[in-house]
C-alpha cells in the first residue's frame, strides 16, 4: 500500500474530494440535460444544480414547531457519511494514502448510516409523508442489500480482497478478461444502484406528487441550507455509484503513479466514462416508468439473480477444481 | 484453472454458457408467454453460438452444422410455430399468476448448486477446457423440469420441455464435442414433429375442457366430478 | 490466583446480596443501600477478574471448592473464555446496579415482595458467574439450574397476570428440557472420559458417532437457552414480562452463558470438531437471525420486538461459530480462529447494547407506562438523555460505523468471504448465500430499529401519558450512559479489544490473529493489511470532520438561525398525532413482501356498534408445526399413561406385586 507521508498523495485525496464535491452536481445536472433533450425540450444548463445548492445556501431554513434536534442533525450526518464514503472510492488513482480505508464492506456501511438518519428525519416531524416515505425507503433499501453485498463478495472472491484499490488494481492487471461473473455482478449492480439512487424506475427523482416519493418525502419538510446538504449528499451519492460501476469494471486509464500526466489521463477517462453513463442513465429513464412500489421487490429479486448467478458462474466456471 | 489463463474463445464460450443458464431462470419466473417464448428463442440462439465457438476452437466441422440446425429450429422456427399457436388460441396477453416466484428462484439456485456438486467427479476426469460447462448444462436441465412441475399453462410445459432437450445438447458439445451428425439430425426432426403435435393436441385440449391449464386435465377422465 | 479468588468473592457478594434481601421487605431502605450496591461490587469485582486474565494473555486458574459430592469436590477454573465472559457479566451488572434503585422506587409499594426480587437477583447474578467458572459437569448443571430456576422466579414477579404465569410455565419447561438434553450431553463425554471433571472430558478420545450424538445434544440444549429457532418460543414470552432491569440481564448476559457453555463444549472439551457440524450451525444459525428479525419488524411491544431481536443476534453470533467451526474442520486454522473472533466480539457486543435498549425501553416504562409503541412518540424533547442512550443503541445494533456493532458484522463478513480457500465447491457456494441472508437481516434491523425510534421518540405524542413522561433520575441515567459510553469504546478501538479477545482462539485452536494489530491501534487487519482493513478511528474523525465543514465552511452570510414554522400538511386541516404513521403502518410493506413466512390473521370488520375495526394478528408459524403437535402427543401419552390410574386400591396393590415379581427375577 502507498506511503502514508507523501504530501503529494494526500493533496490527490483533497482533490478527489473537491472533484467529487463539485463535479456531483454537474452529473446530476447534465443526465437532466440529456433527459431533456431525449424529451425533446432545452434543458436547463449543466451547471444549473450547482447554481441550485449556492443558491439554498444563502435562504432561510425552516423547522416545524414538532421537530426535534434529530431532524437538525440529520443533514450534517447524511452529508458528512456520503463526503466520508466518496472520499475512499478511486476517482483519480489507486495507491492513495486513503487507499488503505476504502473497504467495500465499509462503504457500505457508511451509506446505510446515512440511510439510518435520512429516515429518522422523515419520521421527526410527526406528519405521513415522511413516515411513508421512511417506511418504503427501508423496504427498498433492506431487499437490495443482499443483492449489492453478493455483488462485492463476487468481486472479493476474485481479487481475494474487499478494499476497493485492490480489486481495481486486479482488474488492471489482468487486462480484458471477459468473466460472466463480472457481467452478472455488472448488471446486478446498476439495478441495485437505480434503487439506491431513488432514479425512473424506482422512484422518481422530479415528482411533485407527494404519494409517488420515496427520497422526495423523506426530505419535505427541508429548506434552506439543510436541503442544500441533503440534495449534495444525494448527488455525491448517484456518482459515487457511478465512479464504482465506472472504475471498478471497466478502470483502464486510472492512474496508478502519482505524475500529473498519469492524473491527468485519470480525470480525463473517468470524466468520459461518467458522462457515457449519464447518457445510459437518462436513456433509462427516459423508456421505463416509473413501477408501482410492489413491483420493487420482484426488480430487487432479478438484481439479487443476476449476482448470485454471478457468485455461481464464479465458482463454476471460473475456479475449477 | 484461471479465468486469465483462458484463451479469449474459451472465456466467451463461458460467458455464452453462463448467459444460457440466465434464460433458464428467466424462463422459469417469466409470467408472460410471450416473453417466455423470446427467452427460449435467445437460450435456443445462445446455445446454437457456443456450438459454433466450440467448432471454431476444436476444428470439429460437422459442429457447424449442428450450430446452424439448432440456431434455426429452436430459435427461429419452434418459438416462431409457438407464436402463431399463441395467436390462433387467443393467449396474447395471457399471464399466468405465479404464487411466489422468489420461491421458484431460490429452488432453481439450490437445483444449480446440487447439479454442480453431481457433475464434479465427472470434471475430475480432465475433459478440456468445456468441462465446467457441463455443470451448467445439467443445471439447464432440471431447471426445465423445474418449470414443468410448477407452472400450470401448457405453453410454459412446452418451453420447459425443450429446455430441456437445449440442455442435454450443451452437454452433448461440451463432453463429446457433439454427437454422430446422424444422432443429432434424428434428435432435430424428433423436436419438430413433438411441436407440431403438441400444436395439434393444444387445440383438442382446447376446445374440450375450455382451458390450457394442466391442473384441469383431470377434466378428461370418466369420473364423476366431484366440485 | 488472585483473579480466581477476586472472582470467587465476586461469586460470594452475590450470595451477600441475595441473603441480605430477604430483610429488604420490612427495612426498604436496605434495598437501595446494601442490596443493590452489593450486586454492583460483585459485577465489578468479577469483571476486574476477567480483565486480569485477558490482560495476562493465556494464564489459566484452577481451584477445588470444599462443596460438592465426597467424591467429587466442586473445581471451578478461570481461563481465558472464562475471563472474556466474567468481564461480560461483570460489566452489565455493574450498569444494572446504578440503574437498579431508581427503577425499584415503583415496586416498593406494589404487590410484589422486594425480598423476593432481591434475593432472586442475588441468586441469579451467582449462578451466572458460577456457570462460567464451573470446571466439572456436576458444579456446571447446579449453577445452570440455579440460574433457571432463580430467573424462574424472577420471569413470575408480577404474577398476577396469567399471561405471565404461562410465559414463566413455558420458560420453565423450556429451561428443564433444554437443561436434560446439556446432561444427557455431559453424560456422553464423561461415559467415555471415565468422570465428570471436564479435564477428564478433554483429555477424552470420542469416536464418530458419538461425537455427533453429544454435538447434536449440546446443540439442542445450548440452542435452547440461547433462544435458536426453532426452539424460542419462549424468549420473547418471557423477557418481556420480567422487570426491565432483570430482562437486560436475562437479554443481555443470560443468552450469552448459553453461548460460552456451546462454545466450552464443543471447542474445548469435544474438540475434533467436524465440518458438517459447522454447516448445521452455520445454517441454524442464519434461519434464526432472519426469522427473528422478521418478527421482531411485526411487533409493536416494545419488549417483545426486543426479545426478538435477541433471538437474531443469537444467531448471527451462531454464524460466526458455524463457519468457525466449518473453517477448522476443513483444517484453515487462522480462518477458524478469525471466525471465533468474530462471534466473542458479538458477543460482547450484543450484551453491551441489548441491556442498553432493555434499559431505554424500562426507562419508558417507568416513566410513560406505556409497553406499547403505538400510544409513545415525542418522548425524545421529554427525555433528551434516555432518548441520546437509546439513539446509541439503535445505531449500534443496526450495525452502523463507528459503533460497536459495525466491526463484529464486518469481522463475520469477512470471515464469510474467505469461502474461496475452501476446497468443498458446495460450501463455497452455501457460505455466501448465508452471508447475503446476514445483509438482508442487518438491514431489516436497521429498518426496525428506524421504525422504534421514529414511532417512539420522535414525532408527537400519541396519548395523555406520553405527553406526560418526565426524564428518569440519576442512576437510571447514569446505567444506561455508562453502556452507550462502551458501546462507542468497543467501536473505535477494535484493534485493542481484539488484541485482549485474541489469546481465546489461542488457547482453544492454538491459532492466534497475530496480523489484527500489524499496522497499530488505529487498524484492525485480520488477515493482514493486504486482505481487508478497517479503521474506525479514521472513519469517526472523517465524520467529524465532514461535520465541522458542513457545519462552518458552508454557511453563507448571516443566516444562521433556523425559524419555526408549521409542518407541510398539503393545504388540509392542521397535522394531528394520529395522522402519524404507526408501527404497523410502518412495517407494513415489508409484512407484505414477506407475508407467507407468517401466519397472518388480517381483516376488517364492522364491530357491535356499527364500526369498522382494523384487527391485524401476526402469528408464529413454528407454534403450529412444532411446539403445537409436540403439546398434542404429550398430553396424549399422559392420558394413556393415566389409564394407570384407576382409583382402586386392589389395582395399585396388583402393580406392587407385579414390580416386586419382576425386579426378584431379574435380580436372580
Amino acid at each position: 500500500m502507498a506511503d502514508f507521508l507523501s504530501l503529494s498523495g494526500w493533496l490527490i485525496v483533497l482533490l478527489q474530494g473537491i472533484l467529487f464535491l463539485l463535479g456531483a452536481p454537474l452529473l446530476a445536472g447534465w443526465i437532466r440535460f440529456v433527459k431533456a433533450r431525449l424529451q425533446n425540450r432545452r434543458g436547463a444548463r449543466i451547471i444549473q444544480p450547482l447554481q441550485d445548492l449556492y443558491k439554498l445556501f444563502g435562504k432561510e431554513a425552516l423547522v416545524a414547531h414538532t421537530a426535534s434536534l434529530v431532524f437538525r442533525a440529520a443533514p450534517y450526518v447524511v452529508f458528512a457519511s456520503a463526503l466520508v464514503a466518496v472520499s475512499l472510492v478511486p476517482l483519480l488513482a489507486t495507491n492513495l494514502p486513503s487507499a488503505m480505508a476504502a473497504d467495500m464492506i465499509v462503504l457500505v456501511g457508511l451509506l446505510a448510516l446515512g440511510r439510518f438518519f435520512l429516515a429518522l428525519a422523515g419520521m421527526d416531524v410527526g406528519s405521513s409523508f415522511g413516515g411513508m416515505g421512511s417506511s418504503r425507503e427501508m423496504m427498498v433499501s433492506a431487499l437490495a442489500e443482499p443483492a449489492m453485498l453478493m455483488a462485492v463478495f463476487t468481486l472479493a472472491m476474485s481479487a481475494h480482497s474487499t478494499n476497493l484499490s485492490s480489486v481495481v488494481d486486479f482488474n488492471l492487471a489482468n487486462g480484458l478478461i471477459l468473466r460472466p461473473s463480472f457481467l452478472f455482478a455488472l448488471l446486478g449492480l446498476m439495478l441495485v444502484a437505480v434503487a439506491e439512487t431513488g432514479r425512473i424506475p424506482v422512484d422518481n427523482p422530479a415528482t411533485h406528487l407527494e404519494l409517488t416519493m420515496i427520497h422526495e418525502a423523506m426530505i419535505l419538510e427541508y429548506s434552506g441550507r439543510h436541503l442544500a446538504l441533503m440534495e449534495w449528499a444525494a448527488q455525491l451519492k448517484l456518482m459515487l455509484y457511478g465512479v464504482l460501476i465506472v472504475n471498478l469494471f471497466f478502470p483502464w486509464g486510472i492512474a496508478t503513479g502519482d505524475t500529473a500526466g498519469a492524473l491527468l489521463m485519470g480525470l480525463l477517462a473517468v470524466t468520459v466514462k461518467l458522462l457515457l453513463l449519464g447518457v445510459v442513465v437518462a436513456v433509462m429513464e427516459t423508456v421505463l416508468a416509473k413501477m408501482r412500489l410492489f413491483r420493487v421487490p420482484q426488480y430487487l429479486n432479478l438484481a439479487f439473480l443476476l449476482t448470485l448467478l454471478g457468485l455461481f458462474s464464479h465458482i463454476i466456471l471460473e475456479t475449477g477444481t | 484453472m484461471n479465468m486469465s489463463h483462458l484463451p479469449l474463445l474459451q472465456q466467451g464460450i463461458a460467458v455464452l454458457a453462463a448467459l444460457v443458464l440466465f434464460t433458464s431462470f428467466a424462463l422459469l419466473a417469466q409470467t408472460r408467454l410471450t416473453s417466455a417464448i423470446h427467452s427460449f428463442a435467445w437460450q435456443g440462439a445462445g446455445v446454437a453460438l457456443v456450438t459454433a465457438l466450440v467448432a471454431y476452437s476444436s476444428h470439429t466441422s460437422h459442429l457447424y452444422l449442428s450450430a446452424a440446425l439448432t440456431l434455426g429450429l429452436k430459435s427461429l422456427l419452434i418459438p416462431w410455430m409457438l407464436h402463431r399457436l399463441v395467436r390462433q388460441l387467443n393467449m396474447e396477453r395471457l399471464v399466468e399468476n405465479i404464487a411466489h416466484p422468489a420461491v421458484l428462484l431460490l429452488t432453481g439456485a439450490a437445483l444449480v448448486i446440487f447439479s454442480y456438486w453431481v457433475s464434479l467427479p465427472i470434471e475430475k476426469l480432465g475433459l478440456g477446457d468445456t468441462r465446467n460447462i457441463v455443470a451448467i448444462s445439467l443445471s439447464v436441465v432440471l431447471l426445465g423440469l423445474w418449470m414443468m412441475v410448477s407452472r400450470r399453462q401448457v405453453i410454459a410445459q412446452v418451453l420447459g420441455f425443450m429446455s430441456m432437450e437445449n440442455g442435454l445438447f450443451l452437454a452433448a458439445v461440451a463432453s463429446t464435442r457433439g454427437m454422430p451428425l446422424v444422432v443429432e439430425l434424428g434428435v432435430a426432426f424428433d423436436v419438430l414433429v413433438a411441436a407440431v403435435l403438441f400444436g395439434i393436441f393444444f387445440f383438442h385440449i382446447s376446445e374440450s375442457i375450455e382451458s390450457l391449464d394442466v391442473d384441469r386435465l383431470n377434466r378428461l377422465s370418466e369420473r364423476e366430478e366431484h366440485s | 490466583m488472585e483473579a480466581l479468588n477476586l472472582a470467587l468473592l465476586g461469586v460470594v457478594l452475590a450470595l451477600l446480596s441475595a441473603g441480605f434481601a430477604l430483610f429488604s421487605s420490612h427495612y426498604s431502605v436496605l434495598t437501595r443501600w446494601l442490596v443493590i450496591p452489593l450486586l454492583g461490587l460483585s459485577g465489578l469485582l468479577v469483571a476486574v477478574a476477567g480483565m486480569q486474565l485477558l490482560l495476562s494473555g493465556g494464564a489459566v486458574f484452577t481451584a477445588e471448592l470444599p462443596f460438592g459430592l465426597p467424591w467429587l469436590a466442586w473445581h471451578v477454573r478461570l481461563d481465558m473464555l472464562s475471563g472474556f465472559f466474567l468481564l461480560l457479566i461483570g460489566v452489565v451488572c455493574v450498569a444494572v446496579a446504578f440503574y437498579a434503585p431508581g427503577y425499584l422506587r415503583e415496586f416498593e409499594h406494589g404487590r410484589g415482595s422486594m425480598a423476593v426480587l432481591g434475593g432472586f437477583t442475588g441468586l441469579f447474578v451467582a449462578g451466572m458467574q458460577l456457570v462460567v467458572l464451573a470446571d466439572d459437569a456436576f458444579l456446571f448443571m447446579v449453577a445452570w439450574e440455579l440460574m433457571s430456576l432463580s430467573s424462574y422466579f424472577l420471569v413470575t414477579f408480577q404474577h398476577e397476570n396469567a399471561a405471565n404465569r404461562r410465559a414463566g410455565f413455558l420458560y420453565l419447561m423450556m429451561a428443564e428440557i433444554g437443561a436434560l438434553c446439556i446432561l444427557l450431553g455431559y453424560g456422553v463425554l464423561a461415559g467415555n472420559g471415565h468422570g465428570f471433571a471436564f479435564d477428564a472430558m478433554r483429555s477424552a478420545q470420542v469416536g464418530g458417532l458419538w461425537a455427533t450424538v453429544a454435538f447434536a445434544l449440546a446443540f439442542l440444549g445450548f440452542g435452547m437457552k440461547a433462544g435458536l429457532l426453532p426452539v424460542h418460543a419462549w424468549l420473547p414470552e418471557a423477557h418481556p414480562v420480567a422487570p426491565s432491569h432483570i430482562s437486560a440481564l436475562m437479554s443481555g448476559v443470560m443468552l450469552k452463558v448459553a453461548v460460552y457453555g456451546f462454545i466450552r463444549f464443543s471447542f474445548d472439551l469435544l474438540g475434533g470438531i467436524q465440518w458438517s457440524w459447522g454447516v448445521a450451525v452455520l445454517l441454524v444459525g442464519s434461519i434464526s437471525a432472519l426469522m427473528g428479525v422478521l418478527y421482531a419488524l411485526m411487533q409493536h411491544d416494545l419488549k417483545r420486538l426486543l426479545a426478538y431481536h435477541s433471538v437474531e443476534n443469537i444467531g448471527i453470533i451462531f454464524i460466526g461459530l458455524g463457519l468457525s467451526m466449518v473453517f477448522e474442520g476443513a483444517g484453515h486454522h487462522l480462518l477458524a480462529a478469525l471466525g471465533l473472533v468474530a462471534a466473542l466480539y458479538h458477543t460482547i457486543n450484543h450484551a453491551l447494547f441489548k441491556s442498553l435498549l432493555f434499559l431505554g425501553a424500562g426507562a419508558v416504562l417507568h416513566s410513560s407506562h406505556q409497553r406499547d409503541m403505538e400510544h409513545m412518540g415525542g418522548l425524545l424533547r421529554l427525555m433528551p438523555w434516555t432518548g441520546l442512550f437509546f439513539l446509541v443503541g439503535c445505531i449500534s445494533i443496526a450495525a452502523l460505523p463507528p459503533f460497536n456493532g459495525f466491526v463484529s458484522e464486518w469481522l463475520t463478513f469477512q470471515t464469510a468471504l474467505q469461502a474461496w480457500s475452501l476446497e468443498n465447491g458446495v460450501l463455497r457456494s452455501l457460505i455466501p448465500v448465508a452471508a447475503a441472508i446476514l445483509a438482508l437481516t442487518g438491514a431489516l434491523a436497521a429498518a426496525c430499529f428506524v421504525k422504534v425510534y421514529g414511532v417512539s421518540f420522535l414525532g408527537q405524542a400519541r396519548s395523555k401519558q406520553a405527553r406526560k413522561a418526565r426524564e428518569v433520575d440519576m442512576g437510571m441515567r447514569l446505567g444506561q450512559g455508562f453502556l452507550a459510553l462502551l458501546c462507542l469504546l468497543l467501536g473505535v478501538l477494535p484493534t485493542t479489544m481484539i488484541h485482549l479477545i485474541d489469546a481465546i482462539p489461542r488457547q482453544l485452536l492454538h491459532t492466534g490473529l497475530d496480523k489484527a494489530t500489524a499496522h497499530g491501534w488505529l487498524w484492525l487487519t485480520p488477515l493482514g493489511g493486504q486482505t481487508a482493513s478497517y479503521s474506525a478511528g479514521l472513519v469517526l474523525l472523517g465524520l467529524l470532520a465532514a461535520w465541522w465543514l458542513a457545519a462552518l465552511i458552508l454557511r453563507r452570510g448571516g443566516v444562521r438561525q433556523v425559524r419555526r414554522c408549521d409542518a407541510w400538511d398539503c393545504g388540509f386541516s392542521p397535522l394531528n398525532a394520529r395522522m402519524q404513521y404507526t408501527a404497523t403502518a410502518f412495517s407494513q410493506p415489508i409484512r407484505r413482501v414477506f407475508g407467507m413466512l407468517f401466519a397472518i390473521d388480517e381483516s376488517v370488520k364492522h364491530d357491535e356498534s356499527g364500526q369498522l375495526r382494523h384487527s391485524l394478528q401476526v402469528g408464529d408459524r413454528l407454534w403450529g408445526w412444532l411446539y403445537a403437535p409436540v403439546i398434542r402427543s404429550v398430553l396424549q401419552a399422559g392420558r394413556v399413561a393415566g389409564r394407570l390410574q384407576t382409583g382402586h386400591l386392589r389395582n395399585y396393590l396388583g402393580w406392587t406385586l407385579g414390580t416386586l415379581v419382576v425386579l426378584l427375577w431379574l435380580i436372580s
